[in-house]
């Protein structure tokens, strides 16, 4: 067995749970993630070469797609890819062989810490975090944001399941600032 | 006998009794009191002292309008000057103390400046303490400072937390009275998403202070359904205790939340006030309108207030100020809270009305045509005297006098954006002017609809605007039936000859004030607000600045629209600093980046320094370390003679790729970058557009079009930013694509003789890492335990070394793994201390070399500017200003004295030469004391220091006492060969 054991962002062995007032915050560290930017003049084929590997649609401004691969967009012709670490570690490289020279994907699966909160109040913890929306949001939304200087993304899945990546380094930052807002607002 | 002044109905909730403390006294007052009208139950008129002459004074108002009636409230840390009693939610244990006095409240000795008050006149500071300058910051300020305050700060931490919050919705409705309620009904009944906002803790504006009935309702009762009907719809969020602070752009308001001020202590976890910012597609002001004063002689004796204040004290909370009461109006609403006193039981001694067409009535005397020339009471009031339409005076013993002059629509947040208001005849005030911020929507009071039909009316109407903006049907609900009486005023200001009438009783700023000003040329409107602080105390001239401008018209022979307003200026009204810093206080002022190694490091007992926002190890102490000193240099020399190890992740990683990004990095660097091979890293330099040099780092070419590119920690997102500039704006053709990968990678540095040996026992075996097959400069893919990696051979302090990198969270294992492979070389690890002398020792430019004014050619690098390329900054490197034949050259120095320190920041100046700015010949930029020299050594920037080696110069630092010689020498204290980095 190895001796090169990983750790969590918050440096525990296993992912951290936290519950408070109806919503479960979860660290969760079994995301692999690639961006995928497609190449100048090449963007109808990297497109369709992603479109194909996740099986469904691209994901527009503003939106996410989940299917076994989640994709959400990050800018023009631009998506962020996420599955499960445990199966695919060496996502980007497979995007990678996917899309040949029409796309550039580089591998974020460390870059980023991630957390789950599942509750039905997730807007009122929220709106103490960051401009978003989520009252409005029905799930299928992802949008970049500010939670307490640190720039994040939030996934929407549904009502009651919201995904935060935010930078790894900062990930006891970032979880202190939720845990914060989950008991003020709950 | 407690609360004498109570008396019955009201909305207060007599089963729920509270006690409280006043200046160490206690009372008893109910849930839904302010302390104001509790301590008016209990017969306190008395509740501060003014600011400037300490006159007594009790509360003028019944809201956020208040001057006088200002408190500290709480105790301990939580204590807070200058809040309003009026607004002061009563919960159970408050305790509130009077400020700005001295000895007690009673007893102020400072009321002497009342009796020096013809000294104290507007700008006598101005006039006063104008010399000899040094007095005023030892002497004058301390003093005055002392004598003026409004209240004291306790000196400790706030114990309580603030949020910030965003919110949206379809339509903002500011303010809960009349047209606010209607609005708020109206839009949400239509499917609106509606916010509805009163900083009142009690819904329902006005119609709480009322005794009129909406349709078949009393008012209250009307209110209170409607807020309960608006409450049960799941498109609307009702915030009481919150006032919206500000307006600005793009429909963005503040709005700041009393959580927890009406109780003593916030729940576990809970914030004590949250800072809201609410994102509106409309907004309905309905705040409301504020009733003015009239100034006279002696109008600011406890127990004068508004008239309206007095009718909310008696009908909302059914505590009168006194039994005996006087009114003195210029219109009817005055009479209006004289049939409510006096139904309540309390004695009308007088309605004093300065119109001779004043309205009559049954159940008191109407005194038409005249005025208040005079009141008695030395702390509270006993007596006015009444000059008579006759000219006859007479005296009316009252108790409390409620006076009115009008009332001024709170246009406040109609003209945050430079709207200016507009005059209102027909109220004799201003309202909102024809330019309000985007999307609002003026309506009741607030637009000068001053009876509750018209505010009703108002707010049904303006919802239906906003709606129909919005793309949005709605139905007029049908308005019920309630007081639509006629606006009768006749704009009476101030009674004249009044020798010390008040106009801002916070300021203490009178009407001869303003008349002085005049006198002495102040003729704008701005200029008097700031000469006589008209206007300018917390309650921002809410109940004064109309009475200025009254004057002052009346001084100029203008019109009052003619002299005009002052600029409004968020916040509506005072806000504590702690609700704009939010959670950004104290340890979570901002973000802490944990370094991969950071776990491990913590339990080694490593010292950590902020790098930004990054916690770095400083050093690694070791038991019988008693100095840093000791930990460093131990680092330092065990790394030139085995081997060290650094965590380097926090140095800037930046993905490049793309079928151009070698030509993309040869625009970057001032060196080329075309042809660096696959597998190979390359040193760059990146200049500004201006030629000075930005930063510099390494490029290492993974593929054909794929760049790994390393920043300084401090540049990583500066040089970010720049690189995306360059590509998006510059060279939009150049197929590039990047994103930081920082985070991703947790990368270590290992160096010094024994940094192969170490590395062969961790990287795995089928990787070849021999010099051979992997020489200086060289870059490549590897695995530690199965675990992806890259190694690069790339060196920051002159040895033999490497960079390894693997996923982040290995990065905890890995340095676990190399520590213990590393036993047997005795490796250290070290912290940025070590790293920092070895780069010094090494010559290495950082930080401090690349300061935002050098160029390649002070750094030594001229050459390194390639000429035959188009990189960034590379022509106007060329500028004759930046290649001097003097140009300051990057060297190293070393004491002559070897006792003797080196210290960065000092200067160089030729022996012999005078020490003076025009001598000056170079700084000192990094220093260190070097074990391997045994001796302190620095490098800096000597004016043509390529050509001075060897020269003794002087080194002066006159704030630290440094004069003392030290030697040119070359910048590579260590290996200048550069030998060992090729082993």
């Amino acid at each position: 067995m190895s001796d090169m054991m990983p750790i969590t962002a918050l440096g525990g062995r296993s992912p951290r749970v936290d519950t408070h007032g109806g919503v479960t915050l979860t660290e969760n560290t079994n995301t692999a993630l690639a961006s995928y930017a497609a190449r100048l003049g090449s963007e109808e084929k990297a497109c369709t070469v992603l479109a194909e590997a996740i099986g469904r649609d691209l994901a527009g401004p503003g939106q996410v797609v989940f299917g076994t691969f989640d994709a959400f967009w990050m800018g023009p012709d631009q998506w962020m890819i996420a599955a499960p670490h445990d199966t695919h570690e060496l996502l980007a490289f497979e995007l990678s062989q996917a899309a040949g020279l029409s796309a550039s994907v580089t591998e974020q699966n460390d870059a980023w810490c991630r957390f789950d909160l599942t509750g039905n109040r997730l807007a009122s913890v929220f709106e103490l975090l960051c401009p978003v929306p989520l009252r409005d949001w029905t799930g299928g939304e992802a949008t970049r944001t500010s939670i307490d200087h640190l720039g994040c993304f939030v996934i929407c899945k549904d009502v009651e399941t919201v995904t935060v990546l935010g930078p790894r380094s900062s990930a006891g930052s970032l979880h202190h600032a939720l845990l914060t807002a989950m008991k003020a607002a709950l | 006998m407690t609360q004498v002044n109570r008396l019955a109905g009201g909305q207060v909730d007599r089963s729920k009794e509270l006690s409280f403390k006043f200046d160490g006294k206690s009372y008893r007052g109910y849930q839904g009191d302010t302390l104001a009208s509790a301590l008016l139950a209990n017969d306190v008129r008395l509740m501060g002292r003014s600011f400037k002459y300490h006159r007594p004074r009790g509360p003028l108002t019944s809201g956020s309008e208040e001057p006088n009636a200002i408190v500290e409230l709480r105790s301990g840390a939580r204590q807070e000057p200058n809040t309003r009693a009026t607004t002061a939610e009563l919960f159970d244990g408050l305790t509130a103390k009077s400020q700005n006095r001295w000895p007690s409240l009673a007893f102020d000795a400072l009321a002497i400046n009342d009796r020096l008050s013809n000294f104290l006149a507007a700008g006598f500071y101005y006039k006063t303490f104008m010399w000899p300058a040094v007095f005023w910051e030892k002497l004058y300020e301390p003093i005055i400072r002392k004598a003026a305050g409004l209240g004291s700060l306790s000196l400790q931490d706030d114990p309580d937390s603030y949020d910030k919050g965003f919110r949206h919705c379809d339509l903002l409705v500011i303010g809960s009275g009349p047209s606010g309620l209607m609005a708020a009904l109206t839009a949400a009944r239509a499917g609106a998403e509606v916010i509805l906002a009163d900083e009142d803790f009690l819904l329902g504006g006005r119609l709480n202070a009322e005794t009129y009935a909406i349709g078949d309702e009393d008012a209250r009762d009307w209110a209170a359904a409607t807020v309960a009907e608006l409450g049960a719809m799941s498109n609307v969020r009702i915030m009481p205790r919150t006032t919206v602070i500000g307006a600005f752009d793009h429909g963005i308001y503040g709005a700041l939340e009393r959580v927890s001020d009406h109780v003593a202590v916030p729940a576990d976890g809970k914030p004590r006030q949250i800072l809201w910012r609410i994102y509106t597609k409309q907004t309905i002001l309905a705040a409301g309108a504020t009733e003015r004063p009239i100034a006279f002689e002696q109008n600011d004796r406890p127990g004068i207030m508004l008239a309206s204040a007095m009718r909310a004290y008696v009908n909302r909370w059914a505590a009168t100020p006194a039994h005996t009461v006087a009114i003195f109006t210029n219109n009817d609403d005055g009479h209006r809270t004289a049939h409510d006193l006096a139904a309540k039981g309390v004695t009308v001694a007088a309605v004093i009305d300065t119109r001779a067409d004043a309205l009559k009535s049954e159940h008191f005397e109407v005194i038409p045509g005249a005025t208040i020339t005079n009141t008695q009471g030395r702390l509270g009031l006993t007596v006015i005297e009444v000059t008579l339409s006759t000219g006859q005076t007479r005296s009316i013993s009252c108790g409390a006098l409620g006076v009115s002059g009008g009332w001024n629509p709170n246009v406040h947040l109609a003209s945050h954006q430079r709207g200016r208001p507009t005059w209102m005849p027909e109220i004799s005030a201003f309202g909102p002017g024809a330019t309000l911020p985007e999307g609002m929507h003026a309506a009741g009071a607030a637009m000068g609809q001053l009876s509750t039909h018209g505010a009703l009316q108002s707010g049904a109407a303006q919802a239906l605007v906003a709606l129909k903006a919005m793309g949005k049907e709605g139905a007029r609900p049908d308005p019920p039936e309630a007081e639509d009486a006629p606006i009768r005023i006749t704009p009476f200001w101030h009674v004249s000859g009044a020798k010390r009438a008040w106009l801002d009783q916070q300021n203490d700023v009178t009407a001869k004030d303003v008349k002085l000003a005049h006198q002495e040329n102040f003729r704008s409107v701005e200029h008097l607000k700031r000469y006589t602080t008209l206007g300018m105390a917390t309650d921002q001239g809410k109940t004064s600045n109309m009475g200025g401008l009254a004057i002052m018209a009346e001084l100029a022979g203008k019109s009052i629209p003619e002299v005009g307003t002052t600029i409004f200026r968020p916040p509506y009204t005072p806000t504590a600093i702690g609700a704009f810093a939010g959670r950004s206080a104290g340890a979570d002022f901002r973000p802490i980046r944990k370094t991969p190694s950071h776990f491990w490091a913590e339990e080694q007992g490593a010292v950590f320094v902020e790098v930004g926002m990054w916690l770095r190890t400083q050093w690694f102490p070791r038991p019988g370390e008693t100095h840093w000193r000791q930990s460093v240099d131990r680092e330092v020399a065990q790394t030139r003679k085995s081997v060290g190890i650094c965590d380097v992740t926090t140095l800037g990683k930046i993905d490049v790729q793309g079928a151009d990004a070698a030509t993309f990095l040869n625009k970057i660097y001032c060196n080329p970058f075309a042809k660096v091979p696959i597998g190979k890293v390359r040193y760059g330099l990146m200049l500004r557009e201006d030629g000075i040099a930005m930063d510099d780092g390494t490029a290492a070419r993974l593929a054909e079009d794929h760049f790994v590119v390393t920043t300084t920690t401090a540049n990583a997102v500066g040089v970010y930013r720049h690189m995306e500039f360059v590509r998006q704006c510059l060279f939009p053709d150049l197929d590039v694509q990047l994103i930081s990968t920082t985070e991703a990678w947790a990368q270590f540095s290992v160096a010094g003789p024994n940094a192969r040996n170490l590395l062969r026992k961790v990287v795995d075996e089928e990787h070849d890492i021999s010099n051979e097959a992997f020489p200086y400069m060289g870059c490549g893919e590897i695995s530690v335990g199965g675990v992806r990696g890259r190694l690069f051979r790339i060196s920051f302090s002159g040895e033999l070394a490497y960079e390894i990198a693997v996923p982040t969270r290995y990065g905890d294992a890995l340095i676990r793994k190399m520590v213990a492979a590393g036993e047997e070389f005795d490796a250290v690890v070290y912290g940025t201390e070590a790293l920092g002398v070895m780069r010094i020792e090494k010559g290495h430019a950082a930080g401090n070399e690349l300061n935002g004014t050098t160029t390649a050619l002070n750094l030594g690098m001229g050459r390194m500017v390639n000429k035959k390329k188009d990189s960034i900054g590379s022509t106007l490197s060329e500028r004759p200003g930046l290649n001097e034949k003097d140009a300051l050259k990057l060297v190293g120095l070393k004491p002559v004295d070897p006792a003797d320190p080196v210290p960065a920041g000092a200067h160089l100046m030729t022996k012999g030469t005078p020490v003076d700015a025009a001598h000056d010949q170079g700084y000192v930029t990094s220093a260190c004391f070097s074990p391997n020299l045994g001796c302190h050594i620095a490098i800096g920037y000597l004016k043509s220091g390529d050509a001075r080696m060897g020269e003794v110069i002087r080194l002066v630092s006159p704030l630290t006492g440094v004069d003392h010689d030290v030697e040119v020498v070359s910048a590579h204290f260590i290996d200048p060969e550069g030998e060992r980095l090729r082993v």
